[in-house]
């Protein structure tokens, strides 16, 4: 009887609700945790699988040998390679696609890969306007390899104790 | 004379001048009432505007995120963006939609939203239509706006806006009745239906001890949590339900349409957090309106001075109570609704109505406590 009238009390002077909202009042003052995305970033695993490039040699040799493991490695059939012999002897890619769209981006290209020549850099923030765009050329992923060459073996470095 | 009455006077006479004795005085009087709505109006929408803005920074803040704070600085001009996109927004009419009817009901809706806006006083004699039926002319003028739902839900031939409509409506209606019932307690403590007067009623020796949410508390609760249910703000938002019925009654309405409901909805807000204030929490009074404190000299005695920060004040806390409600409980099932307002408000505020009543009864009312309120 006595719980009974307490609980029918403090329902009538909604406890609960006053609760809660001391509970919400008190998020009102925390800090916030909102993370201000360009300007501010979250930090990022040095195995980061996001877009690919074609690495070479310090040399300027292009590492890529044209052994197709990716391509017959790769769940998404996204990977499509053409070779031919090179004057000096060695057989090399004419043509490297990655179709992007395809792309699901496991990683299992960079881990079939005998010469570390297909990776996939840190870099998340990539766009297409066209499907036409989606499609990377050789000449294209041999270009950001170039680019963030030091980037990407930096990344190598601190995950090899990992491996 | 101030300012205001001289501007007022001189204007009578140049209308009267330039349009004659027979157009001029009539011509003044209309020029006067659009003035004083534009004055009243302006503020309002621009509330609506900045009620939003600051309805998502609570909201942010509550959950431990920042909120809009692209536009401008700090986000401050996110409303004028969002405002101008809805101008710029394409207006969609269903093929199957009644035309007239459709374009009808955002104006039935909002129209009676800003209607109401004519009774309340600002301060004792800053108000459009000091009449003596006001609490009434309110209540006419909020029921109003079911129509401007209903309408949309019909007018729309789609089977969520209708069914939407019908939640809101259903709910309007009922929650209207605890509401007219928790008004009608406050109307009788204040002995008028005047505004004006029901808030000089609360004035005394005793600050905030005076208003009448003390004596009248569960009035007061109920007419705030059935002014959330009318305006189908959360905990009560079945008509909104995103994952039963998309947006609800308005679900086909876009650009600047959908703005109207938007902003007869905020102007409802609005609209019951200054009702609430004027009537159960003392409008323009101060809380400190002690006695000992009017007395103290100017030093002090500014703080018990009535003033309409105060009445500011009061709105803008309610205001924010609608935010931190909303971000802070779950929605009500459409059974419990119903529950919640035929079987536990309008008994409850038909007891609380004989209570009030007992209350102010001779012998009780010049006793302690009950004379601070009702032996005036």
């Amino acid at each position: 009887m006595a719980t009974s009238i307490k609980s029918i009390a403090s329902s009538f002077m909604l406890a609960e609700l006053a609760k809660g909202l001391y509970l919400t009042g008190r998020h009102l003052f925390k800090r916030k945790v909102t993370v201000m995305y360009p300007e501010e970033k979250t930090p990022k695993s040095a195995r980061f699988r996001g877009l690919h490039a074609l690495r070479r040699y310090p040399n300027g040799e292009e590492r890529c040998i044209a052994c197709k493991l990716c391509e017959a490695v790769c769940p998404a059939l996204a990977i499509t390679i053409e070779s031919e012999q090179r004057a000096d002897g060695t057989r090399r890619t004419t043509r490297y696609d990655i179709d992007l769209v395809k792309c699901i981006y496991c990683g299992f290209c960079e881990e079939s890969c005998p010469v570390d020549s297909i990776v996939e850099t840190d870099m998340h923030e990539f766009h297409f306007e066209s499907r036409e765009e989606t499609v990377y050329t050789k000449s294209m992923l041999l270009a950001i390899g170039d680019k963030y060459e030091k980037q990407i073996a930096e990344a190598r470095a601190a995950d090899a104790a990992f491996r | 004379m101030n300012y205001w009455d001289q501007f007022m006077t001189s204007a009578q006479g140049y209308s009267t001048q330039w349009l004659g004795n027979e157009w001029g005085p009539p011509a003044f009087s209309v020029a006067r009432a659009l003035i004083m709505i534009v004055m009243v109006l302006a503020p309002v929408i621009l509330t609506v505007l900045y009620y939003q803005l600051i309805e998502r920074w609570v909201i942010g803040w509550i959950q431990v995120r920042k909120g809009p704070n692209r536009v401008g600085y700090k986000g401050i001009l996110q409303p004028i963006a969002d405002a101008i996109k809805l101008l710029l927004k394409e207006q969609i009419v269903p093929a199957g939609a009644s035309k007239a009817l459709f374009f009808l009901a955002p104006v039935v809706s909002v129209g009676p939203a800003l209607a109401a806006w004519a009774i309340v006083p600002f301060t004792p004699d800053w108000v459009i239509a000091d009449i003596d039926a006001a609490i009434l002319l309110m209540l006419a003028m909020t029921s109003m706006g079911i129509y401007g739902v209903i309408i949309a839900g019909w007018a729309s031939n789609s089977k969520y806006a209708f069914l939407g409509a019908m939640r809101a409506t259903a709910q309007m209606v009922s929650y209207e009745l605890a509401m007219g019932f928790a008004l009608v307690g406050g109307l009788m403590a204040g002995q008028s239906m005047n505004l004006t007067e029901i808030v000089a009623r609360q004035d005394g020796n005793w600050g905030f001890l005076e208003w009448f949410w003390i004596p009248l508390f569960p009035l007061f609760l109920i007419h705030y949590i059935a002014g959330l249910a009318e305006t189908n703000r959360h905990p009560f938002d079945v008509a909104e339900g995103e994952s039963e019925i998309v947006a609800g009654f308005h679900v086909e309405y876009s650009g600047m349409m959908f703005a109207v409901f938007f902003l007869a909805e905020y102007a409802n807000m609005i609209l019951i957090s200054t009702i609430s204030s004027l009537i159960f929490m003392g409008g323009w009074l101060s809380p400190f309106n002690f006695a000992f404190l009017r007395e103290a000299g100017p030093a002090i005695s500014w703080l018990a001075a009535p003033s309409i920060v105060w009445l500011l004040a009061k709105i803008g806390f309610l205001m924010f109570v609608f935010l931190w409600v909303r971000a802070s409980f779950p929605r009500y099932r459409y059974d419990q609704i119903m529950r919640l307002g035929w079987k536990v408000f309008i008994p409850l505020t038909l007891v609380w109505i004989v209570v009030t009543g007992l209350m102010m009864m001779e012998p009780i009312a010049s006793m302690p406590p009950f004379s601070i309120w009702f032996g005036k």
